[in-house]
C-alpha cells in the first residue's frame, strides 16, 4: 500500500501545490482565483459534452504517452511522438481514400495497422537501429525524424503537394466515411477511439508486466548490462521498444484523425506528442497512471477555453500550471525536505537527516 | 612520540544501522596504525569521518590536541589529513598531474599545465613514486593509479595518511613497492593509518593495530604483541578455520575446452592471444593474474559476449565458438559476474524478478510468451529459503539487500539452474568472512556433485584455498599452470608479472 | 554554385547559427559540470520575452539584453537548486522548465502587452557594419550588417574553449562532471561548481533568445524559438560536448536552414527543403560522428551521506 500511495501521492501533491501557485499569481494579477478555476472545471467537466470533450482530447494523449511511457520504461526518451504522431496520420489518410470500396470495418483495421506500422518505422525503427548499431543518441534521432515526419505532412498537402484536394482549402480528401470512429456521446467530440485508449493502456500494462517481452524490455531500460548478462539481446530491444513507442504514437495519430477531422488539414501543431511525455511522466510511466494524467492534461486544455472565455484569464496559465506540476512530481523531495526543516526548527536542535537509501559498505 | 590524532568514543547512525558504535583511536606521530577489522566493521565509515565525509553522530576528534569537525572533506584537507580510499577517487578522463593538483592547481584564472607537472614531477622524485605527470588516468594500471593517489595527498601536504584497503587490487609485487613507499613516509614522519582486513599485510608493516568488530573498537596492541591466530579472534569475535576444508578431487571428462583463442575487446585491442585452456567436471580451476591481464574478455568470450576472433571454444564435446550467449546459458554456463549491482542484478526489481532473470522465458515460470508470476514467486521463495537470503521476503527489490545478500541472490540463482560449468568472477569481493565461508562451501558443494568451476580471482589466498588446478595469466596468455595444492603465493606472484620459474611446475599441462 | 558563392547564404549561415550556438555552449557548461540540460527552449523563451520586455520599459536595448539574461540566470538557478539541492530527475525537470515557459511568456504577452503584442518602437540591438571590410566584397556581405549578437557569440565561442579546458575553474567544472566523488575528496564543492555550470547556460541560453526577439527583430511571438532548444541539444551531442564543436554543429544546422532557404528559388518545395538540416543530421550521426560520450557523472545527481 505504501508504494501504491507513493506512486499516486507525489503527482496528485504536485498538483495541487502547483494550483494553488497559479491561484495566487492569479490573484497577483486581479482575477479571482475561484472564478478562475471554476470555469475551468466547468469548461472541462461540467455537463455531458465538455466531458465527452475532455475525454475525447483525452485519446491521443493516452496512446502517445502510453508509447512514450513504454520507451522510458525500456531505458530510452522517445522525443519525437509529435512527427511519428503525423506520418502514421499520412499514411492512415492515404489509405483512407485510396481503398473506398473496402467494408468499413476492416477498412478501419487497416488504416489502424498501417499508422501503427509507419508509426513504429519512423519512430522505432528507424532511430532504434541508429541508436543500437551506429551509437546514435535517440533524444537526436527521435527529434530529427519527428521534425522531417511534421514537415512531409505539411508537403503532402501544400500548394503542387501528393495529397491535396482539388479546390481551395488546403486538405487532403477525406477518408472513406464508413471507416469513420462513431461518437459516444452525441454532440461531443467523444468517439469509440476513447475505448481503443482505454484497451490499449490495458493491453501495454499486461504486455509490460506480465509477458517476457515486457520482462526483458523493462529488464533492458532498468540495467543493460545485467540484461546482457542475462543472455539478452540488448540492441533488439532497443529497436523493438522504440517501435513499439512509435506504434502507440503512430495509433494516436490514426485514431484522432478518424475521431476528428478525418482528413489532413493544416493543423500541424497539435503539440499531443509533446503533452503526452508530460503525460508519461506524471503518471510514472505506469500504463493506468497514464489513463488519469492523460484526461487531467485534457481536462486542463479544454477547461482553459472556458476559463479565457468565462474569466478573461490568458489560456497559456494552464501551461504555466503543466509547468508547475511536473516540476514538482521532479522535485519529490521538497515536501519531505520541507517537512524536516520545519521540524528541525520547531525542536530546535539540528538533527542529522540522510536521505533514504543510507547503506554503508565497509 | 606525541598523540597526532585521537577519536573519543565516536559514533555515527544511519537509520537502522550502527555503522560506529563506540570507536577510540590513537595514533601518534611517525608510526603506521593499522586498522583491521572484517568488512562491514565500520572501518570506512570511521575514516570518512575523519575525512569529513561523513558528520559524526556524537563523540570527538581530537588533531593534535585540538578537537575538530569537518562539515567537508576540504577542512579536513585543510587540517592535514590525506586519505587513499579503496575505490579510488581519481578522473580518468583526466591527466595525471590535473587529477593530483585538483583543488589546489597552480596559476592565476588560467591553469598552469607547466607548473602543475613540474610540482608533480618533483615530488613523485622527492618521494620516490615514479608516474608520468603527462599520461591520461585512464591509461595507468592500478598500481600507479595508486601511487597518483598518494602523490595527491603528498601535494596537499598531508600530515597524516589514510590507506584504506590499499593491496586490495594489487599483485603482490606492487604490494611490495607500496610497502616500500610506505617505509619512505613514515621515514619522513608521516603517520600513516592503515586500513585492511588482511592479517599478514597488518602484521608486516604496522607498528601498532587497532582491532574493530562490529562499529566498535575492540583493542589497541603493538604489534610485537599480538599472534595472528589472536588477531583472528578479535576481529571476528570467535575461534575462525583459516583453511578451506577440501574432498579428495574426483576428476571427470573435460568440459571446458579452449582452444587457441583470439579476443579483442569492445575497443577492438587484442586482449586474449592464442590462449589454450581446459576445465574438467569435478575440479575448480583457478584463473591468478593482476588485474586487466585479459581476465574479464577471457570471461566474456566464454559467455559468448566478446567474440573470438581465431580459436575455438567447446563444451563438453561440443563446439560452441558460434553459439550466442543465451544459448550457451541453456547448454549449462552458469555465470557469477563480478560487479554484482552493475551485471548480476536488476536493482529495480524485486528478487523474484533477479531470481528468473535468465529462465524468464521457460517453463514453468512462462508459457507462451506470458509470465506466470505465480510459479516464479514459489521458486524464489524456495531459494531465498534455501540461500538464507535475508531479508527472506521475495517482494523486496535486490537494490535494497546488503552486499552479501545480494550475492547470495546471484549464486542461489545460477547454482539452482544445475549448471554444467560455473564462472565466478571475484565471487567474495567486499563481503565479510561468514558470507565468503558460505559461498565457499557453495562452489565447493558443486565441484563434488561433478560441476566444472573456473574461478577468476584477484585475491591470491581465495584462489589458493579453493582451486584444483591454478592457471596463470599474464598479458593475455597461460604463463603456467600449477597443482593448487602445492602453489605458493610467492610462485604465483612471479608467475603473474609474466615470469614463468625456472623451478620444476607440478600441475599437468594440457 | 552560384548558391553556394553567393554571401547571402553564408550571411544566412552565421545568423541562424547564432540562436543556436549559443544554447548549445550553454548546455555544454551545464553538461560539463553533470547536470543533463534539455531546459535550452525554455531558458530561451525566457530570455526573449524579458529582453523584449526590459529592452520596451527601459528604453534600451542593451539593458534589456541585461535584464533579459539575468532572468535567463534566475530561472536555471532554479532548475540547478532542484536538480542539485532535490536531487530531481534532470529531464523531468527539464521538460518542465520547457513547458513553464512557454506557458508563461505567452501568458505575460497577454496580461502585460495585451492583444498586440509587444510594442513597434521597442529599441532593438544594433548591427555592426565594418568599413574597412569594403574592399572584399564576400567577406563583407558575410559579416557585414550582422547582429552584435553574432559578434558576441563568436567571442563566446573562444572564451568558452579557453575558459572549459585552460582555466581553473574550467577544469574543475569538468572534474566534477566526470566523478564527483573524486572532486569533492579532493576538497571541491560539488555543489557550487554545479550552479556556477548551469547558471552560465543559463545565462548563455537566455543570450540566443534575446538574439532572436532583440537581435533580428524587435519584438516577441508566442513561442518564437520554435524548438531551436532542442536543436540546440542535439548540436551539443553532436558537438561532443565541446564549445567548438557545438559551434560547428551549429553553423552546420544553420547552413542546412539557409540552404533551403535559398533553394526555394528554385521552386522546390520549402516544406521539403525545410527537412535538410535534419536529414543532414541523422546522416552524420549514422555515419561520420559515431557514438559521442558525455561526461561520465552526466545526469546523475551527487548525494552526500551525512
Amino acid at each position: 500500500m505504501k508504494s501504491v500511495w507513493r506512486a499516486i501521492g507525489t503527482p496528485v501533491l504536485a498538483s495541487l501545490i502547483a494550483i494553488i501557485i497559479g491561484g495566487i499569481i492569479a490573484a497577483a494579477i486581479g482575477y479571482n482565483p475561484l472564478q478562475v478555476y471554476g470555469s475551468l472545471i466547468s469548461g472541462a467537466f461540467g455537463g455531458a459534452i465538455p466531458l465527452g470533450n475532455t475525454l475525447a482530447g483525452s485519446v491521443p494523449l493516452i496512446l502517445a504517452g502510453l508509447g512514450i511511457a513504454v520507451a522510458f520504461r525500456a531505458g530510452l526518451f522517445n522525443i519525437g511522438a509529435e512527427g511519428q504522431y503525423w506520418i502514421a496520420t499520412v499514411a492512415a489518410v492515404w489509405i483512407g481514400y485510396h481503398f473506398k470500396g473496402m467494408p468499413g470495418f476492416l477498412h478501419l483495421i487497416f488504416m489502424l495497422v498501417v499508422a501503427m506500422v509507419v508509426g513504429g518505422l519512423w519512430g522505432g525503427i528507424i532511430p532504434g537501429l541508429l541508436k543500437a548499431y551506429r551509437g546514435a543518441h535517440e533524444v537526436i534521432t527521435t527529434m530529427m525524424l519527428s521534425y522531417i515526419g511534421i514537415l512531409f505532412a505539411q508537403y503532402c498537402i501544400e500548394p503542387g503537394g501528393p495529397m491535396l484536394e482539388k479546390g481551395y482549402q488546403p486538405q487532403s480528401p477525406a477518408v472513406a466515411q464508413n471507416a469513420w470512429l462513431g461518437s459516444i456521446i452525441p454532440n461531443s467530440q467523444l468517439t469509440w477511439g476513447f475505448a481503443i485508449a482505454i484497451v490499449a493502456a490495458v493491453v501495454v500494462w499486461w504486455i509490460l508486466f506480465h509477458t517476457t517481452f515486457g520482462f526483458q524490455l523493462r529488464a533492458v531500460g532498468s540495467n543493460q548490462f545485467a540484461a546482457r548478462y542475462a543472455g539478452m539481446n540488448v540492441p533488439l530491444y532497443t529497436v523493438l521498444a522504440l517501435g513499439f513507442s512509435g506504434v502507440l504514437a503512430g495509433l494516436a495519430g490514426a485514431v484522432q484523425m478518424l475521431s476528428q477531422d478525418h482528413r489532413l488539414t493544416q493543423s500541424f501543431s497539435s503539440g499531443y506528442g509533446y503533452t503526452a511525455i508530460v503525460v508519461a511522466l506524471l503518471a510514472r510511466n505506469n500504463p493506468f497512471g497514464v489513463i488519469l494524467a492523460g484526461i487531467f492534461f485534457s481536462a486542463l486544455s479544454t477547461g482553459s477555453q472556458n476559463m479565457q472565455l468565462v474569466s478573461g484569464i490568458p489560456q497559456s496559465l494552464t501551461d504555466v500550471l503543466t509547468g508547475l506540476i511536473i516540476f514538482f512530481v521532479a522535485a519529490e523531495r521538497l515536501i519531505p525536505m520541507a517537512l524536516t526543516w520545519y521540524r528541525r526548527r520547531k525542536s530546535g536542535r539540528l538533527q542529522v537527516s540522510l536521505p533514504e537509501g543510507g547503506r554503508t559498505d565497509g | 612520540m606525541t598523540h597526532f590524532l585521537e577519536v573519543i568514543d565516536l559514533k555515527k547512525h544511519f537509520p537502522g544501522v550502527k555503522a560506529n558504535d563506540g570507536v577510540n583511536l590513537t595514533v601518534k606521530s611517525g608510526e603506521v596504525h593499522a586498522i583491521l577489522g572484517e568488512n562491514g566493521a565500520g572501518k570506512s565509515t570511521l575514516m570518512n569521518m575523519i575525512y569529513g565525509l561523513y558528520q559524526p553522530t556524537s563523540g570527538q576528534i581530537l588533531l593534535e590536541g585540538k578537537q575538530v569537525e569537518f562539515s567537508s572533506p576540504r577542512d579536513a584537507i585543510r587540517s592535514g589529513i590525506g586519505m587513499v580510499h579503496q575505490h579510488f577517487m581519481l578522473i580518468p578522463a583526466l591527466s595525471v598531474a590535473e587529477n593530483i593538483v585538483l583543488g589546489d592547481e597552480p596559476g592565476g584564472i588560467q591553469y598552469n599545465r607547466k607548473e602543475a607537472v613540474r610540482r608533480v614531477q618533483q615530488i613523485s622524485d622527492q618521494y620516490k613514486l615514479q608516474v608520468d605527470p603527462t599520461r591520461r588516468v585512464a591509461d595507468l594500471s592500478v598500481g600507479l593509479q595508486q601511487r597518483v593517489e598518494i602523490l595527491k595527498v603528498l601535494y596537499r601536504r598531508a600530515k597524516l595518511l589514510i590507506l584504506d584497503e590499499p593491496t586490495a587490487l594489487l599483485t603482490p609485487q606492487e604490494t611490495r613497492e607500496l610497502f616500500e613507499i610506505v617505509g619512505h613516509l613514515k621515514a619522513e614522519g608521516i603517520p600513516i593509518v592503515f586500513i585492511s582486513h588482511k592479517l599478514d599485510e597488518v602484521r608486516e608493516i604496522a607498528d601498532v593495530v587497532t582491532v574493530m568488530r562490529a562499529g566498535k573498537t575492540v583493542e589497541t596492541l603493538p604489534i610485537g604483541d599480538a599472534t595472528p591466530q589472536d588477531l583472528a579472534n578479535l576481529m571476528v569475535g570467535r575461534d575462525v578455520v583459516l583453511r578451506v576444508q577440501k574432498n579428495p578431487i574426483q576428476l571427470g571428462n573435460k568440459l571446458l575446452e579452449l582452444r587457441g583463442i583470439h579476443v579483442r575487446d569492445a575497443s577492438r585491442h587484442e586482449r586474449i592471444r592464442d590462449l589454450s585452456l581446459t576445465v574438467s567436471e569435478g575440479e575448480i580451476l583457478g584463473l591468478a593474474g593482476i588485474d586487466g591481464n585479459g581476465q574479464s574478455e577471457l570471461v566474456e568470450a566464454v559467455a559468448g559476449l566478446l567474440p573470438t576472433t581465431a580459436g575455438s571454444i567447446h563444451l563438453a564435446g561440443q563446439d560452441i565458438t558460434r553459439v550466442r550467449p543465451f544459448d550457451r546459458t541453456e547448454l549449462g554456463i552458469a555465470y557469477v559476474p563480478q560487479d554484482r549491482q552493475r551485471d548480476g542484478l536488476v536493482l529495480d526489481f524485486d528478487l523474484v524478478e533477479n531470481i528468473i532473470l535468465r529462465d524468464f522465458h521457460k517453463s514453468p515460470y512462462s508459457k507462451s510468451g506470458a509470465i506466470n508470476y505465480r510459479a516464479a514467486r514459489a521458486y524464489a521463495e524456495r531459494l531465498i529459503r534455501e540461500f538464507d537470503v535475508r531479508p527472506a521476503d521475495a517482494d523486496r527489490k535486490a537494490g535494497e539487500l546488503s552486499g552479501g545478500n545480494q550475492q547470495k541472490v546471484i549464486l542461489a540463482r545460477e547454482v539452482s539452474r544445475d549448471p554444467r560449468l560455473l564462472i565466478a568472477v571475484q565471487p567474495t569481493r567486499g563481503l565479510d568472512v561468514g558470507a565468503i565461508e558460505g559461498i565457499h562451501r557453495q562452489l565447493l558443494r558443486l565441484r563434488d556433485n561433478g560441476k566444472g568451476i573456473l574461478l577468476v580471482s584477484l585475491e591470491l589466498d581465495e584462489i589458493l584455498s579453493l582451486s584444483d588446478r591454478i592457471a596463470v595469466i599474464h598479458d593475455g596468455r597461460i604463463v603456467d599452470i600449477v597443482d593448487g595444492d602445492s602453489a605458493t603465493r610467492e610462485q604465483l606472484g612471479l608467475l603473474m608479472t609474466g615470469v614463468k620459474s625456472t623451478a620444476e611446475t607440478r600441475g599437468e599441462r594440457v | 554554385m552560384s548558391v553556394l558563392a553567393n554571401p547571402q547564404l553564408w550571411f544566412a549561415t552565421l545568423a541562424m547559427a547564432t540562436p543556436l550556438a549559443l544554447p548549445a555552449i550553454g548546455g555544454t557548461f551545464s553538461e560539463r559540470s553533470g547536470v543533463v540540460n534539455i531546459a535550452m527552449e525554455g531558458i530561451m523563451l525566457i530570455g526573449a520575452f524579458f529582453a523584449v520586455a526590459f529592452s520596451y520599459w527601459t528604453n534600451s536595448a542593451w539593458l534589456g539584453l541585461l535584464f533579459g539574461m539575468l532572468m535567463g540566470g534566475v530561472i536555471s538557478a532554479i532548475f540547478a537548486w532542484a536538480a542539485i539541492r532535490l536531487a530531481a530527475d534532470q529531464v523531468v525537470l527539464g521538460m518542465a522548465v520547457n513547458i513553464f515557459a512557454a506557458g508563461l511568456t505567452a501568458f505575460l504577452l497577454d496580461t502585460v502587452f495585451g492583444f498586440n503584442g509587444t510594442p513597434a518602437n521597442t529599441p532593438s540591438l544594433p548591427t555592426v557594419h565594418l568599413p574597412w571590410l569594403k574592399s572584399m566584397p564576400f567577406l563583407s556581405g558575410v559579416f557585414n550588417d550582422q547582429s552584435v549578437l553574432v559578434y558576441i557569440m563568436i567571442v563566446i565561442v573562444i572564451v568558452s574553449h579557453w575558459f572549459l579546458f585552460y582555466t581553473r575553474l574550467g577544469l574543475r567544472i569538468r572534474s566534477v562532471g566526470e566523478n564527483p566523488l573524486a572532486a569533492d575528496t579532493a576538497g571541491l564543492s560539488v555543489s557550487r561548481l554545479r550552479y556556477t555550470g548551469v547558471i552560465i547556460g543559463g545565462l548563455l541560453s537566455a543570450l540566443g533568445g534575446a538574439y532572436l526577439s532583440i537581435g533580428i527583430l524587435h519584438s516577441f511571438d508566442v513561442n518564437m524559438t520554435n524548438g531551436r532548444g532542442y536543436i540546440a541539444l542535439a548540436a551539443m551531442i553532436f558537438g561532443k560536448w565541446t564549445p567548438f564543436g557545438a559551434f560547428g554543429a551549429s553553423l552546420l544546422f544553420g547552413f542546412a536552414t539557409a540552404l533551403g532557404i535559398a533553394l526555394q528559388s528554385f521552386n522546390v518545395s520549402s516544406n521539403l527543403l525545410g527537412m535538410l538540416p535534419y536529414v543532414l543530421t541523422i546522416l552524420a550521426l549514422a555515419g561520420l560522428v559515431g557514438r559521442s560520450t558525455p561526461p561520465a557523472a552526466d545526469g546523475i545527481p551527487y548525494e552526500q551521506h551525512r
